[in-house]
């Protein structure tokens, strides 16, 4: 029986354009191509700019992981620069980055994710007491009564009553791959349209330290929200008081509806604790200094590399041995398709080689997408939730381990059940529920510093150019929601002269490398994948959902040699 | 322009049946209806008005496309208080296509799109976000196997309006800075024959963009623009003669190095490079994230992210806007606002991105105030 072609581009419900092609054959998936379909070219445009710009910019990289760029760029810039930044505004950046890693968590898992296993026809059936049964018996979340779920269900009829089906239209609705019984369903859509509701609120941390969301203003050398407690245009008691409000009711909210609807769907889903595992490698670079940026001890997760899915040893991290490769992507290297090459020689010239837009297929093609290849050792990485949770479970991190003990048992599954799809799901919730409770002590500790009398935000020392030597370089490191991110900057007469960005979906969605070996989406796409309808491509979305692909993120480039690049006529 | 948009249609279901059903009372619908008319500048007495066309129809088709983009405009809109997402996309409208949050993909998406550009057609509001990249045959984006451009133009097709949400959609935003290596540009560089609205921002105030499409669906038409195409309601005024921290502007009292005694005042923030005085905004009325705050108020100076080429007449951002002519330095920022009004009023030159990205290459000789075709004012690249 020959094999069919299977292609989903768009593919919905992520960040960007990713276009998926595989080959099914008897309800399986045989191989799988992932497929970048935009680039922008960021990294050329930061040539020649000030380097106190750069956050701005690469901030746009991405406006739903719009915390990470500008963070990581602040720290590479202040690494160059060697800057310092006060610990006040190193908590205030925690305290940000939390709540995005929080709030893009939660989105994620009902408003991109949760339609994967929920659906949402078959709540129409359910019955509202039953749905509040089960809502109580996991959690005392106050809305869970079934007048509450009556008044939703009620919504959801009118609302396809009314024919016009709007988002839901041509779903994969009465799928088999669907399991949840309809009371279950139910309780996912009141969720789903409650957690709309509550990450407007508590982003607002955003707003408060940073002006605004998506994209938050954010300072080399700290920050540019001033701490005057008497004043009014400034973080002061009524501001710190609202924050701590938005902290808490995160915590309920994840605590109290994400977590136990997370378990509760997995219940029924346990069959993809053994599908979809793919790349055995994962990759950590550490997030949320609790010391200065460059104290690798005062991380809250760890820094690291699994290898083999074995637990039992976690290997150092080193920078300078990652390498990208272009075997399969649409660039050039002076060297050959065969080299790889360190960000800081990083190298790059889009050729586009792929057949001539409108097309069918790419996967008979050579070089199949905009995404580069980076590899660590020569080795493809899994980076991202399941690969904090377990570099930070192989570091002996104790709540990491009490927490997915936790989970592991009321699943009743062993460890191995996390190197699969189900896994980079649930520890996506694991690290959210540990995230919403390290804010509070983050908060407490900006509050204890205010108190002895400590406001500073900024370090101005290195604030002026003249004060910066003639040429520098510096690396920002940082876990972002979706994984392992690294900015390399270099600075010539207090311009920018390189500028790379090496990004979590760059990892996970990465091509074929020269020898062969598949990307991570790749790689999880044919592990013991099912395919049961090639033309209703179900089990494919929840692979790729359990990435959480961000696809803007993931496609980078910068002119090697730094001279100037070709200027593109415009019309 | 008519567009028979706002027929009722036999036996549909209702805003106002939706909103009885859920309890939501007459009075709690008007008083939204009261506050949206504000939001829109029309005043309060416009509120009945609003009440009766949102409640007298079916949920008319919105298809909201992404080019080269972010998905940061898709996510403001989703932090939107009146109307919020949920009521907006199970009540309001029919939001038939929306890549971010639709439950279909692939072959299914495609479907849907076609579907609703079929069955609505000539009447649906269309939503871009992202911008159009043209160079080498427009390979930078594509979706389902085609370019953007011709996405964006099939969706443009059957459109009764469109909305170019963000600066990419409004005239190609960061990708489109020097030197755009994928030649991206806004929505009306490729669509000429049909209304083109620019709700920009890097991202805008996603209430800006539902008041936007609140506007349409009551009024039948788009609300008024400037000369680059951005409605009045939000983007008639500048920042600067909106600051709450104006009153310091005037006083000379200014934060000098970020963190100092000043800022802890709150003083103004002209001089670590607020560009404020260049930028016309809707951000110190509508504020972020219902109200919360705004960049200037959270201490840090505006970009100018409403303003086209902003990436590259705006930075170095953290320097001060050009000393021009000598006058005193309130004169000054007026001056250099009334000539961007005046500059925004002419009209934009077709070339204007071209134009953008030569003025680019010339700005850290001297600074340039906008001239008579239109082309942006250009800052210059250090201070005196």
């Amino acid at each position: 029986m020959a094999a069919t072609r299977v292609v989903v581009d768009p593919i919905t419900r992520i960040e960007g354009h990713l276009r998926i092609e595989a080959q099914a054959e008897a309800g399986r998936i045989t191989n799988a191509w992932a497929h970048s379909t935009q680039f922008r070219g960021i990294e050329i445009i930061m040539q020649g700019r000030d380097p106190r710009d750069a956050w701005a910019f690469t901030q746009r990289i991405c406006g739903v992981c719009t915390v990470v760029h500008a963070v990581a760029s602040c720290r590479a810039v202040e690494d160059a620069l060697d800057i310092t930044i006060p610990p006040n505004a190193n908590l205030i950046r925690n305290l940000i980055h939390g709540m995005q890693f929080i709030q893009d968590h939660v989105i994620h898992f009902y408003h991109l994710h949760a339609l994967d296993w929920v659906d949402v026809v078959s709540a129409l059936g359910a019955d509202p007491a039953g749905t509040a049964r089960i809502a109580r018996s996991i959690s005392p979340w106050p809305n869970n009564s079934e007048t509450h779920f009556r008044a939703v269900q009620d919504r959801l009829k009118q609302f396809v009553a009314g024919g016009q089906l709007g988002i839901f239209t041509n779903g994969y609705w009465g799928h088999p791959a669907y399991k949840l019984p309809p009371e279950v369903n139910l309780l996912a859509v009141a969720h789903y349209l409650e957690a709309l509701d509550w990450q407007r609120d508590v982003i607002r941390v955003h707003t408060i330290f940073g002006g605004k969301n998506p994209h938050p203003n954010f300072l080399v050398g700290g920050m540019a929200s001033a701490i005057n407690l008497d004043g009014t245009a400034t973080i002061n008691t009524e501001k710190l008081v609202d924050i701590q409000g938005m902290i808490r009711r995160a915590r309920t909210f994840v605590e109290q509806v994400y977590w136990p609807d997370l378990v509760a769907i997995a219940g029924f889903y346990k069959d993809w604790a053994a599908i979809g595992g793919g790349v055995p490698n994962f990759l950590a670079v550490g997030e949320f200094p609790e010391g200065d940026v460059r104290d690798l001890e005062r991380l809250y997760f760890p820094r690291g590399i699994i290898l083999d899915k074995d637990l039992s040893r976690v290997h150092p991290y080193d920078h300078k041995l990652v390498k990208e490769y272009i075997t399969s992507s649409w660039y050039r290297y002076s060297g050959g398709d065969g080299a790889g090459l360190h960000p800081w020689e990083g190298e790059t010239e889009p050729v586009y080689s792929g057949p001539k837009p409108p097309y069918e297929y790419l996967q008979d093609q050579k070089k199949y997408t905009w995404m580069k290849a980076p590899r660590y050792e020569g080795k493809p990485m899994q980076v991202g939730p399941l690969a904090r949770m377990l570099v930070a479970y192989g570091s002996g991190h104790a709540e990491v381990k009490e927490l997915v003990g936790a989970a592991l048992s009321t699943l009743n599954v062993g460890p191995a059940a996390l190197f699969s799809t189900l896994g980079r799901t649930a520890a996506r919730g694991i690290e959210t529920v540990l995230l919403a409770r390290r804010m509070e002590v983050w908060f407490g500790q900006l509050i204890e510093r205010i108190k002895s009398g400590d406001t500073r935000t900024f370090d101005g020392a290195k604030w002026e150019p003249s004060s910066w030597p003639r040429s520098a370089q510096g690396y920002g490191y940082l876990d972002a929601p979706r994984g392992a991110l690294g900015h390399w900057v270099q600075i010539e007469d207090a311009k920018i002269s390189r500028y790379q960005c090496v990004v979590p979906s760059t990892w996970n969605c990465s091509p074929r490398d020269g020898e062969g070996q598949l990307g991570p989406y790749e790689a999880a796409l044919t592990d013991n994948h099912p395919l049961l309808k090639p033309d209703e491509p179900l089990e494919i979305l929840r692979t790729i959902h359990s990435f959480d692909p961000c696809m803007s993120c993931g496609v980078h480039v910068l002119d090697a040699t730094g001279a100037p690049i070709v200027e593109v006529k415009v019309q | 322009m008519y567009l028979p948009m706002r027929q009722p249609v036999e036996g549909g279901v209702t805003l106002a049946d939706r909103l009885q059903s859920r309890g939501v009372s007459r009075r709690e619908f008007l008083d939204f209806c009261g506050r949206l008319a504000v939001v829109l500048g029309l005043g309060e007495l416009a509120g009945p008005r609003l009440a009766h066309a949102l409640q007298s129809v079916q949920r008319p088709s919105v298809i909201w496309i992404q080019l080269q983009e972010c998905t940061g405009c898709v996510e403001s809109v989703l932090r939107t208080v009146e109307p919020t997402i949920g009521n907006l996309v199970l009540d309001t409208v029919s939001l038939d296509y929306s890549h971010t949050i639709m439950a279909a993909a692939g072959h299914q998406a495609e479907a849907a799109l076609q579907k609703a550009m079929k069955d609505n057609a000539g009447k649906y509001l269309l939503i871009v976000t992202g911008s159009v990249p043209l160079a080498d045959g427009g390979v930078y984006t594509t979706i389902g196997g085609r370019t953007a451009k011709a996405v964006l133009e099939e969706a443009a097709q059957g459109a009764a309006a469109i909305v170019a949400v963000g600066a990419c959609a409004h005239w190609g935003s960061v990708q489109a800075a020097r030197p755009n290596p994928t030649g991206a540009v806004g929505v009306s560089e490729v669509i000429k024959d049909k209304p083109v609205i620019n709700v920009t921002g890097c991202p805008p105030i996603g209430d800006v963009v539902t008041a936007t499409v609140a506007h349409f669906l009551t009024f039948n038409r788009l609300p008024a623009t400037d000369s680059d195409g951005r409605p009045l309601f939000a983007y008639g005024k500048r920042i600067h003669d909106q600051c709450p921290r104006r009153a310091h502007f005037d006083a000379g009292q200014y934060v000098e190095v970020f963190d100092d005694e000043n800022a802890r005042k709150g003083w103004c923030l002209y001089h670590v490079g607020c560009k404020g005085p260049a930028t016309f905004s809707p951000c110190p009325i509508f504020q972020w994230n219902g109200g919360t705050s705004w960049p200037i108020g959270a201490g840090h100076p505006c970009i100018g992210c409403t303003e086209r080429n902003f990436w590259d007449t705006m930075t170095p951002f953290y320097d001060r806007l050009p000393d021009v002519g000598g006058f005193g330095v309130e004169r000054t920022v007026d001056i250099f606002g009334a000539a961007l009004a005046i500059g925004a009023t002419a009209g934009v030159a077709a070339h204007a991105v071209a134009t953008g990205i030569h003025q680019a290459r010339e700005r850290r000789k001297l600074p340039v105030l906008p001239d008579d075709a239109g082309t942006p004012p250009t800052a210059p690249g250090k201070e005196e």
